[in-house]
């Protein structure tokens, strides 16, 4: 039987310069942000992110560790836009490919389906096809009718938080929203998953209802134990988004001294486990 | 208590009226406003005349009660399960009516809500396209303005988020047979493209408001045909409605800058 228990450390070791990774959970909501932060203290550079993108994206951004970013938006939710994604955007240091927020959903289907691309109305008329010179249009073979051809997105890895895993990589959401967490698994080559906590496979029904079973470890690479992994994102029913974290990550886009003191004190720590030392520390003043 | 009357409304509420009553007709779909104006507009069209409406409760719920604006975990009598994934699939079946936002529009209806600028390099990056190239080329769509100024009616958007009469006018039949501007709601008036070439057209203006108020702060030339009504108020249940069920706190006129 397949133990898939690695340390976040393993998985950045996985990873290569100029890789294609997908990131699950949506804006500031159940991000891998353990793994995420595990790539920023790494030498990974170039990398391309595919995302509905949160702090996941302007992290990645502000520490120069990406070349592109492929979104259908990014956001923090409570601010409705990431502030260092809106930096590194005006800036035009990165390259962006920015899709309809339902365009980009049919690429993750195309790449879990494996199919080419699949067919829709997005985008047609709108700035979407200029931003993206590379979408073509296809003519539907029964009636003509024209429609663009979203591809799939051709990930090298996939990185999800899930609340609750066991070691052979099943993965349970106990919140209300998959996302799209399961397509990015599908979709990639490599998948691997932080969670909240690794439990036995028979406690799953435990913790939630066989609909919650929705990441089947055939797509998964491997699992990593992180509490708090998704900090300072929201991460329901186990805890809801570190608002005032979120609010101090946020002001540091626009004060440079802050945004160094920040990254000295969160980001160039050795472990995850620093990091929940140093939130818990800050939650104690 | 005295039930509110409409001798003292307010051009919040004339805004949410104007909003709650693009939604007239619309029968048994999703109506989905974004903002806390339409959000008012939508709670208040199913709450009055448009019962059968579905809305979310903003997370992954459909809801069949009417929740008050800008309260935490209000009680939810919840009629259906709709994850974000799943409001794409109500997009592309056709069942919805969004009300979205716009930093920029022109005479044709074109919206702009990523950026302000090059889109390459932004002045200002704003939201992004969003779902907004999706939904406004499968299903009707509603825009609220509450800063109408000739920054925002402006006689090009520099990104084109949500296509515009004209350039649906150049896609195929088929590609724009879904495509319906409801209306226009602004902290002005209240505008359409029910003219024969679907220029932007004046409907209303609020009360208070003039006609050259509203050409002196929008750049292309509007259809002004014949005499302009004044923008309907509330009636006197829809009043006591929006006052104390649907917003009591007056988190709408947060919107009025």
């Amino acid at each position: 039987m397949s133990d898939k228990r690695m340390t976040d450390d393993d998985v950045v070791a996985e990873l290569r310069d100029g890789m294609t990774i997908g990131i699950g959970g949506w804006g500031s909501r159940r991000k891998p942000m353990s793994l995420v932060r595990a790539i920023l203290r790494s030498d990974l550079k170039d990398l391309t992110i595919v995302t509905y993108g949160g702090p996941d994206v302007g992290l990645l951004c502000a520490t120069g560790k990406v070349k592109k970013v492929v979104y259908g938006f990014v956001s923090l939710d409570s601010i409705p836009l990431e502030p260092h994604f809106r930096k590194a955007k005006q800036s035009g240091s990165i390259e962006f490919s920015e899709y309809d927020e339902g365009a980009f959903y049919l690429g993750l289907m195309a790449a879990a389906h494996r199919v080419p691309f699949y067919p829709t109305r997005a985008g047609l008329g709108s700035h979407m096809l200029t931003m993206n010179p590379d979408l073509k249009l296809v003519k539907s073979p029964y009636d003509d009718e024209e429609l663009v051809a979203i591809p799939a997105f051709k990930l090298d890895a996939a990185l999800i938080h899930m609340n609750r895993a066991d070691e052979r990589g099943n993965g349970q959401f106990l919140g209300p929203d998959l996302f799209f967490d399961d397509l990015m698994a599908m979709g990639s080559p490599k998948t691997y998953m932080s969670t909240e906590k690794i439990i036995p496979t028979d406690d799953f029904l435990k913790y939630g209802s066989v609909h919650t079973l929705k990441i089947p470890r055939m797509y998964v690479t491997g699992v990593v134990e992180a509490p708090l992994g998704a900090h300072f994102t929201e991460c329901p029913s186990d805890y809801e988004r570190d608002e005032a974290f979120q609010r101090e990550y946020a002001a540091t886009a626009k004060d440079d001294d802050a945004w160094k003191a920040f990254k000295t004190k969160y980001l160039d720590l050795p472990s995850h486990d620093e990091y929940v030392k140093a939130i818990t520390a800050r939650g104690e003043k | 208590m005295k039930p509110p009357t409409t001798s003292d409304v307010t051009l919040d509420e004339v805004c949410v009226t104007a909003v709650a009553d693009a939604f007239r007709g619309d029968g048994e779909i999703l109506c989905n406003p974004i903002g806390i104006v339409p959000i008012c507009g939508g709670r208040l069209a199913r709450a009055t005349f448009e019962p059968d409406l579905m809305m979310t409760d903003t997370v992954a719920a459909l809801i069949a009660n009417t929740i008050p604006v800008g309260v935490t975990n209000p009680p939810k009598v919840i009629e259906a399960y709709m994850p974000y994934r799943t409001i794409f699939d109500v997009v592309w079946s056709g069942k919805r009516h969004v009300v979205m936002g716009a930093n920029q529009i022109d005479m044709w209806g074109n919206q702009n809500l990523a950026a302000i600028g090059d889109w390459r390099k932004p002045k200002a990056q704003l939201l992004g396209l969003r779902g907004a190239p999706g939904n406004v080329i499968n299903h009707t769509v509603t825009y609220w303005i509450p800063n109408h100024s000739k920054q925002v009616f402006c006689e090009q958007v520099d990104v084109v988020s949500g296509p515009g009469y004209d350039k649906i006018r150049a896609l195929s039949p088929a590609s724009g047979r879904f495509f319906e501007i409801r209306r226009i709601v602004s902290n002005l008036g209240v505008f359409d493209h029910n003219t024969p070439d679907n220029r932007m057209r004046l409907v209303s203006t609020h009360p208070g408001v003039t006609v050259d108020q509203i050409v002196d702060a929008t750049t292309f030339e509007l259809v002004i045909d014949g005499d302009i009504p004044t923008s309907r108020l509330p009636t006197d249940d829809e009043l006591e409605m929006l006052r104390t069920v649907i917003d009591p706190k007056g988190a709408r006129k947060s919107e009025f800058k």
